[in-house]
């Protein structure tokens, strides 16, 4: 009975795909999740009766479309909506917002400085000749630069040409932009320091950097290489919350015949003679299969659920390596109203954009000094929405729900593991934060989810509550990710695949690593692919 | 002494100083001589006020004919191809009309208020075809245009927002249904129809009441995320609903100069309207033969490979062309590239593949794309709560 033809574990947006993909190459499959519901990082749960929390990622722009439409997740009930516009505080009662209008922003970035809103026009061109190198990567699988295999040769010949392309000033820009600081790669455009810092912040997300560490500056296009409906660095909310694209995922899967096994808790993967075999839970029950694709980020993939004993050493080193450092918490909140904010009317769009409250790089920068000490912000940078201004089934009417990303906080306090009192601690600076420019803000609390990423370790799975199952640097991007030599989605072992965000092209709910591991899987097995390709922007 | 005159080129609609305090962009567009905002400030999320709250749009300058008298029924079942025997009071029936050569004047929807009691709102103005088409019936036809004004309230949260507003028992109506309702001691007639494909109704009142309607109801709607929208936000989602638009998708008969460009009802995927078992219509004869003989074009949406809107774009079969585009849009809430397109036929069956000549260009250079589509079977937007009794609340 327990017999697939393959297995994923982890039924998170990356695990979905890859099994729907699988499925629909006529393959029986199913999708192991440890936890009583699925969606992994990409989920809503009514926390508060009445309230819907996506209570891990909470915004999508990166989900690629051609995997949104081929797999019809529309008529399997996935709706983004996209929202517009942002704002950051300042200390002086002043504000940025970040309009999406391209004239308005000019003349609000003109307030600040009319240099700066100038300079937008050529930071905005060369930021989108990098999203414009990177995007046609997403949907592939990154090219081996130590094989001679032709498919790799004619891959990396083709990146290569690209970048090329560019010509030798441009070239050496984007050898900068790749490896530098977003605080460095900003500091080349403007002047101000709430446009700057307003910016920044995309480059420190989810990320055990600071705004001058170099790395951070890629970072910043990770968050930009996204599109809703074409709109290039647009982002939106998945109507009803993340938890809509794990569901509308789980509906296609389905719909091609999979199956979703939930509270089945993986203890270790079964491996004979060299070979996956299947899985074996920790209540003792196996599934066999010939494919097991892990969905766990790759420490725990190779870690936790991999005896050593199967793998090669330098796996288990690189495992051991591997940068994931946690960086982030989250508090999601329900509000009995809309709170007021000092210098905003309240029935601006502007409520409805992401909010911030560090206005310089200085202040970014001395919250991520908070982190290398060990313990939580002080002064931390927040990326705050309220996404019942534009999703009304989040929350119930008049009411709203609040998203609050929070950054910095270690994966451990001072070397020793996070406390209750620690986590009130951590709580209280972002409520603070948030006082600070929100008077009634306090009053209108009626339940507060905070997470650290003890939390968000033990609940979902996240090693470190590493949003990104990775760091996203340099070296552990492309060719590099998770580990130089083993980018293609295969295993040391044979018939084991991983299809996480720890593998290209890395987190941020894209669903392009359970495509791209699918379609490497497929080949393997000699099926015809049912993977689409990406869409050219040109 | 030099005087000037205030009177300008365009009329504006009861809404208008509402409309204006709240179109930001100064967007404006001319809709049958009327101002009327192409966008109020931002055509997105306006698009997206339609699919996920509500979205409310001033469509005031409809043209409205009011046609009453014992002989109503039939001057309609003869004006019209489909039959208005068959439509019961407070229900609407979307209709096309057609000359006697069976191409197509004009589409409208024809609302049932009474026995002998009927409103033809039409894109269109009609008051020459009506009037022609009276001989021999006792009725009598009226222009209302002026007389009423109109919003679409379109959305998921739409009944919620219109319950709240005093539409008591809102839920219970069915899909072209019509209700009455009193706003502010005036009568309120609510249909639940619109040119969106999602849940929605279109509220009608007498110009007096429109200010006080759309403050009322923007303040019912606060909580549910209402919005206005414009014709942009409007035309990207009657796309996406599969809905045909005169002069864009069609040339109405009467203004077509030159041969061969008017459309019939059946080369517009339209046979559904067209009641043959009716004993005379304008237009019968000539349809029963287009239908004997086959028609000249076939009405196809198009699925598009990609991601560039295939807009003007010409349709292949092989290297021979054999259609031209006539609506194109990516689509954001269904997420595909879809193109309405006239097919010569046999070309156009639905499952047919075909390929859409693209042009699109970026910073100044243009890229000739051949893109692989597919005639698909209706549009891909059709949500449930469109049809769901009681309606959903969100």
């Amino acid at each position: 009975m327990n017999q697939y033809d393959a297995i994923v574990i982890g039924a998170g947006h990356n695990g979905l795909t890859n099994g729907a993909y699988l499925a629909k190459a006529g393959l029986k499959v199913a999708v192991l999740e440890r936890n009583p519901y699925i969606g992994g990082a990409t989920v809503s749960r009514e926390l508060h009766k009445g309230w819907y929390y996506s209570n891990c990622s909470y915004v999508s722009s990166l989900l690629r479309p051609e995997i949104t439409r081929d797999l019809e997740l529309p008529r399997h009930g996935l709706q983004v909506v996209p929202f517009g516009g942002g704002t950051t505080f300042m200390r002086n009662g002043d504000h940025f917002h970040n309009f999406d209008d391209h004239d308005r922003l000019h003349r609000e970035m003109s307030r600040h400085s009319k240099r700066d809103a100038n300079a937008y026009d050529r930071y905005a061109a060369d930021t989108s000749l990098q999203t414009k190198l990177i995007r046609p990567y997403l949907m592939r699988t990154p090219p081996d630069p130590t094989s001679m295999k032709p498919r790799d040769l004619a891959d990396l010949l083709e990146f290569a040409r690209s970048f090329m392309a560019l010509g030798e000033e441009k070239l050496l820009d984007t050898i900068k932009f790749w490896t530098g600081s977003v605080g460095d790669y900003l500091d080349g455009y403007f002047e101000t320091d709430v446009i700057k810092a307003h910016i920044a912040g995309s480059g420190i997300i989810g990320t055990a950097l600071g705004v001058y560490s170099p790395g951070t500056a890629y970072v910043l296009l990770h968050h930009y290489m996204g599109d809703v409906d074409g709109n290039v660095g647009a982002w939106g909310f998945a109507r009803g919350g993340m938890g809509a694209i794990a569901e509308s995922l789980s509906k296609a899967f389905q719909s091609y015949g999979g199956e979703i096994i939930c509270d089945a808790n993986v203890d270790e993967i079964i491996v004979r003679d060299g070979r996956a075999k299947g899985v074996a839970l920790k209540d003792g029950t196996e599934y066999q299969a010939d494919i097991v694709v892990s969905n766990l980020d790759p420490k725990r993939t190779f870690l936790d659920i991999t005896n050593p004993k199967d793998l090669p050493e330098d796996v288990l080193k690189k495992a051991q390596n591997f940068k994931i450092r946690g960086s982030s918490g989250k508090l999601n909140i329900a509000l009995d109203g809309l709170p007021t904010f000092t210098g905003i009317d309240p029935r601006s769009r502007m409520m409805g954009g992401e909010m911030h409250f560090s206005d310089s790089l200085e202040r970014q920068e001395r919250a991520y000094d908070d982190w290398k000490n060990g313990t939580w912000s002080k002064d931390p940078y927040l990326d705050m929405l309220i996404p019942s201004m534009t999703d009304p089934t989040m929350a119930p009417p008049g009411k709203h729900m609040m998203s609050v990303f929070v950054q910095y906080a270690p994966p451990k306090v001072e070397g020793r593991d996070w406390t209750d009192e620690d986590k009130d601690g951590f709580e209280k600076s972002v409520l603070d934060q948030i006082s600070n420019y929100s008077p009634d803000f306090r009053d209108l609390i009626l339940h507060c989810e905070t997470r650290t990423p003890r939390e968000i370790e033990a609940e979902v799975g996240l090693t470190e509550g590493n949003i990104f199952m990775g760091e996203l640097t340099f070296d552990q991007l492309l060719f590099n990710r998770p580990f130089p030599g083993y980018s293609q989605y295969r295993a040391p072992i044979k018939g084991m695949y991983m299809c996480s965000s720890g593998t290209h092209p890395g987190g941020g709910v894209m669903a392009a690593p359970g495509a791209n591991a699918a379609r490497e899987i497929l080949s393997d097995l000699k099926r015809p692919n049912t993977v689409p390709g990406g869409y050219a922007d040109d | 002494m030099i005087t000037s005159s205030r009177e300008t080129m365009l009329l504006t609609t009861p809404f208008h100083s509402r409309v204006e305090a709240m179109c930001h962009l100064n967007d404006w567009g001319n809709w049958m001589g009327y101002t009327t905002p192409n966008a109020y400030f931002d055509v997105e999320l306006e698009y997206f006020a339609i699919r996920s709250t509500t979205g409310v749009f001033d469509l005031s300058p409809m043209n409205k004919y009011r046609i009453t008298g014992p002989d109503a029924e039939a001057y309609l079942n003869r004006m019209v191809t489909r039959n208005v025997s068959k439509l019961g009071v407070n229900r609407v029936g979307y209709a096309v009309w057609c000359n006697d050569a069976g191409s197509i004047l004009d589409d409208g929807t024809i609302f049932r208020l009474g026995e002998q009691d009927f409103r033809l709102c039409s894109y269109q103005r009609a008051d020459d075809w009506l009037y022609w088409c009276t001989l021999g019936f006792d009725v009598t036809i009226t222009n209302e245009s002026e007389d009423i004004a109109g919003l679409a309230v379109q959305g998921p949260t739409s009944c919620t927002v219109l319950t709240l507003l005093g539409c008591t028992g809102l839920d219970q109506l069915k899909p072209f249904g019509i209700a009455h309702f009193t706003f502010e001691g005036a009568p309120m007639m609510v249909s639940r129809t619109g040119f969106t494909g999602d849940l929605g109704y279109e509220v009608w009142v007498a110009p007096e009441q429109a200010e006080a309607l759309w403050d009322q109801l923007f303040e019912c709607g606060r909580d549910y995320l209402i919005k206005p929208i414009g014709g942009y936000a409007l035309d990207l989602a009657r796309i996406e609903a599969g809905f045909l638009q005169a002069h864009v998708d069609f040339i109405p008969a009467e203004e077509a100069v030159r041969p061969g460009r008017t459309r019939s009802p059946l080369e517009l995927g339209l046979e559904w309207l067209v009641d043959f078992s009716k004993p005379l219509f304008n237009g019968r004869a000539a349809l029963l033969e287009e239908k004997a003989r086959g028609s000249r074009y076939r009405f196809a949406i198009l699925d598009i490979e990609g991601n560039k809107p295939a807009e003007h774009s010409f349709i292949l079969k092989g290297n021979k062309v054999v259609g031209t585009v006539t609506s194109a849009a990516w689509c954001p809430t269904v997420k595909s590239n879809l193109a309405y397109a006239l097919i010569e036929a046999p070309h156009g069956k639905v499952g047919d593949q075909l390929t859409a000549e693209i042009y699109y260009q970026r910073e100044l250079h243009w890229t000739r794309l051949m893109a692989p589509c597919r005639v698909i079977d209706g549009p891909l937007f059709n949500p449930k709560r469109r049809r769901q009794t009681p309606a959903p609340p969100f």
